[in-house]
C-alpha cells in the first residue's frame, strides 16, 4: 500500500516534469535555454517515472529490465543533448545575450 | 491503474508537443531537439503501456527505442558535421 | 483506451506524413521519417504485434535513417525544384485511390473472427504449435519452423541486397588509420559510446537467444549488433571500425549465415526427413525443433549483421571519400 502510494506520487510528479519540459521547448527564447529545459526535465522525468514503475513490479526480471532502461536513458539522453548543444555552438549559433551584444555594437 | 492511464496520457501529450516542435522549428537544431525528445518519451511511453496492458515483455522494445534513438541522434550530428561546410549551418530553414 | 491511443497516434502519423511532403530540406525529411517509423512502431505495439514493432523500430527508425543520411552525404541536402505540372499525377493518384477504396468495400469486416485470414491456417498454428514446437513465442514457431522456407528466402534476399549494394559501391579497403575522422571534438560522446557499445552487444545476444521466449530473434539481433558497430564507426571514424570488423570478414560472415541455414535443411534430408524438417534432428521431435530453430536463428542473425554492416561500410566509405576530395 505504501509502495503503491509512493509509486503514484513518483509517476504523477514525473508526468508533471515532462510536461513542463515540453512547454519549455516552446516558451524559452533561444536554442540553448530550450536544450536546457528539454534535457534537464528529460532526466528527472525518466528517473521518476521508471522508479515509479519499478515500485509496481515484484522486483524480478522486469525490475532489472526497467533498471537497465533507466541506466541506458540516463547515459544516452544527456550525452545526446550535450553533443547537440556543442554541435550548435560549433556551428555558430549564438545565445540570446550574445545576439543582443552584437546588435548593441552595431547600433552604438 | 488510473495513475498509469494519466501518466500515459501526459507522456502522449508531451510527445505531441515535441512532434509539433520538430515539425515547425526555427533552426535545424531545434528540429533535432524535438526529434530526440519524441524518441526518449516514446521509450517511456512503451514502458508505461506495458504495465497498463499487463505485458511486461514490452520492455524489450522500450530498450530498443532508447538505443536506436541515441544512434539516430549521433548519425544526424555526424552528418551535420560533414555538410557544415556548404551553406550556413544553423541559419533559418526555408520551409514551404 | 487502446482505440483512443491508436487514433491519436494515427493522427500524429498523418500530420508527420503531410509535413514530409511539403518540406524541401531533405535532411529534415530524413529526421521526420525517423519519427514516422517510431510512431508506426508504436501503433504495432498497441496492436500487440510485438515482433513487428521490434523490427520496425530497429530497421525503420535506426538503420534506414543512418543509410539515408549516408546517401544525403553523397547527394546533397536540397530537393530539386519540380518544373512539371501536377495535373496528370494528381489525376493518376485520384483514379488509383478511388480504385483501391472501391476494392476495400469487398473486404471482410476488420477483426471479425469469421474472416478467411483467421480461418485458414492460423487456428492450427495456435492449437498445435505448443505440442509440435513447444515455444512460448508463437511468432518464432511460425517464422522459423512452419514457414522456414519463406524465411530462408527472406534471408537470401537480405544477402542478395548486400551483394547488390556492394557491387555498386564497393567495400572500403582495410587501411591503417592515417586520417583521423569521427566526432573527434566530442569527448563526452566518445567516453559514453565506449560504455554503451558493450551493453548494446550484450543486448543483441539476449535478443538473439531469447527470441524463442519473448519478442525478438535473428533479424532483430543482427540489426542491433550491426547498430553497435555503426555507432562505433560514427563516433570513432570508419578506418578504426574497419580494423575492428574487417570488410573481408563481413563477406565471409554474410555467406556463412545463409549456408548455416541451408545446411540445417540439408541435415534434415540426411537424417531421413524433408528439407528443413527439424523433427528428425534429435530423438525427440520437440527437442529437434528446438535445435533446428536455434541454429537457423543464429544463421539469420549472422547474415543480417554482416549484410547491414557491409551496406553501411559501402555508403560510409563513399561519403568519406567524397568528403576528403
Amino acid at each position: 500500500m505504501i509502495l503503491e502510494t509512493l509509486s503514484t506520487i513518483l509517476l504523477i510528479s514525473g508526468a508533471f516534469f515532462s510536461l513542463t519540459g515540453a512547454i519549455g521547448l516552446f516558451k524559452f527564447p533561444d536554442f540553448f535555454t530550450r536544450v536546457h529545459a528539454a534535457s534537464v526535465t528529460d532526466s528527472i522525468a525518466t528517473i521518476l517515472i521508471i522508479s515509479g514503475l519499478i515500485l509496481r513490479t515484484d522486483f524480478d526480471l522486469v525490475a532489472i529490465k526497467l533498471l537497465f532502461i533507466l541506466v541506458f536513458l540516463l547515459l544516452t539522453s544527456p550525452t545526446a543533448s550535450h553533443a547537440l548543444a556543442k554541435s550548435a555552438r560549433h556551428g555558430g549559433l549564438l545565445t540570446l545575450a550574445e545576439i543582443r551584444d552584437t546588435q548593441n555594437k552595431d547600433n552604438g | 491503474m488510473l495513475v498509469l492511464t494519466a501518466t500515459s496520457v501526459a507522456i502522449l501529450s508531451v510527445m505531441a508537443l515535441a512532434l509539433a516542435r520538430a515539425l515547425k522549428a526555427d533552426t535545424v537544431y531545434d528540429r533535432i531537439l524535438g526529434v530526440n525528445m519524441v524518441g526518449t518519451k516514446t521509450a517511456l511511453f512503451i514502458a508505461v503501456m506495458g504495465f497498463l496492458g499487463g505485458r511486461p515483455d514490452f520492455l524489450d522494445i522500450a530498450i530498443v527505442y532508447a538505443l536506436i534513438n541515441f544512434i539516430g541522434m549521433i548519425a544526424v550530428l555526424r552528418f551535420f558535421e560533414y555538410t557544415a561546410t556548404d551553406g550556413e549551418p544553423g541559419d533559418k530553414e526555408q520551409s514551404s | 483506451m487502446a482505440e483512443l491511443i491508436d487514433l491519436v497516434l494515427l493522427g500524429m502519423l498523418a500530420i508527420t506524413a503531410l509535413r514530409i511532403i511539403f518540406l524541401k530540406d531533405l535532411f529534415a525529411v530524413v529526421m521526420l521519417f525517423g519519427i514516422y517509423s517510431f510512431l508506426s512502431a508504436l501503433i504495432f505495439v498497441n496492436l500487440d504485434a510485438v515482433d513487428v514493432a521490434f523490427t520496425e523500430a530497429a530497421v525503420g527508425a535506426g538503420i534506414a535513417t543512418v543509410l539515408m543520411l549516408g546517401t544525403l552525404a553523397l547527394t546533397g541536402r536540397k530537393e530539386k525544384a519540380n518544373s512539371h505540372t501536377a495535373l496528370l499525377p494528381l489525376l493518376v493518384v485520384i483514379v488509383t485511390g478511388a480504385a483501391l477504396i472501391y476494392g476495400t468495400l469487398d473486404m471482410p469486416p476488420f477483426g471479425d473472427p469469421e474472416n478467411p485470414a483467421n480461418q485458414h491456417v492460423a487456428p492450427r498454428y495456435i492449437e498445435e504449435s505448443p505440442q509440435e514446437v513447444g515455444l512460448p513465442n508463437m511468432v518464432t514457431s511460425v517464422l522459423a519452423s512452419y514457414r522456414a522456407f519463406d524465411t530462408l528466402g527472406e534471408t537470401a534476399v537480405v544477402f542478395a541486397a548486400a551483394i547488390g549494394v556492394l557491387s555498386l559501391l564497393g567495400l572500403p579497403k582495410q587501411s591503417q588509420a592515417t586520417i583521423e575522422s569521427g566526432l573527434k571534438s566530442h569527448l563526452v560522446l566518445r567516453v559514453v559510446a565506449k560504455l554503451i557499445i558493450p551493453l548494446i552487444l550484450v543486448f543483441a545476444l539476449y535478443v538473439q537467444f531469447h527470441g524463442d521466449y519473448g519478442p525478438g530473434g535473428g533479424f532483430q539481433a543482427g540489426v542491433i549488433a550491426a547498430a553497435a558497430i555503426i555507432l562505433y564507426a560514427l563516433v570513432f571514424g570508419l578506418p578504426l571500425a574497419t580494423q575492428v570488423i574487417q570488410p573481408k570478414l563481413l563477406k565471409i560472415l554474410a555467406s556463412m549465415g545463409v549456408l548455416i541455414y541451408a545446411a540445417t535443411g540439408v541435415a534434415g534430408l540426411f537424417f531421413g526427413g524433408n528439407f528443413l524438417d527439424y523433427n528428425v534432428l534429435a530423438s525427440d521431435p520437440v527437442a529437434g525443433q528446438h535445435i533446428g530453430i536455434i541454429v537457423i536463428e543464429f544463421g539469420i542473425g549472422v547474415t543480417v549483421f554482416a549484410a547491414i554492416l557491409s551496406i553501411f561500410y559501402g555508403f560510409a566509405s563513399q561519403a568519406e571519400r567524397a568528403n576528403i576530395q
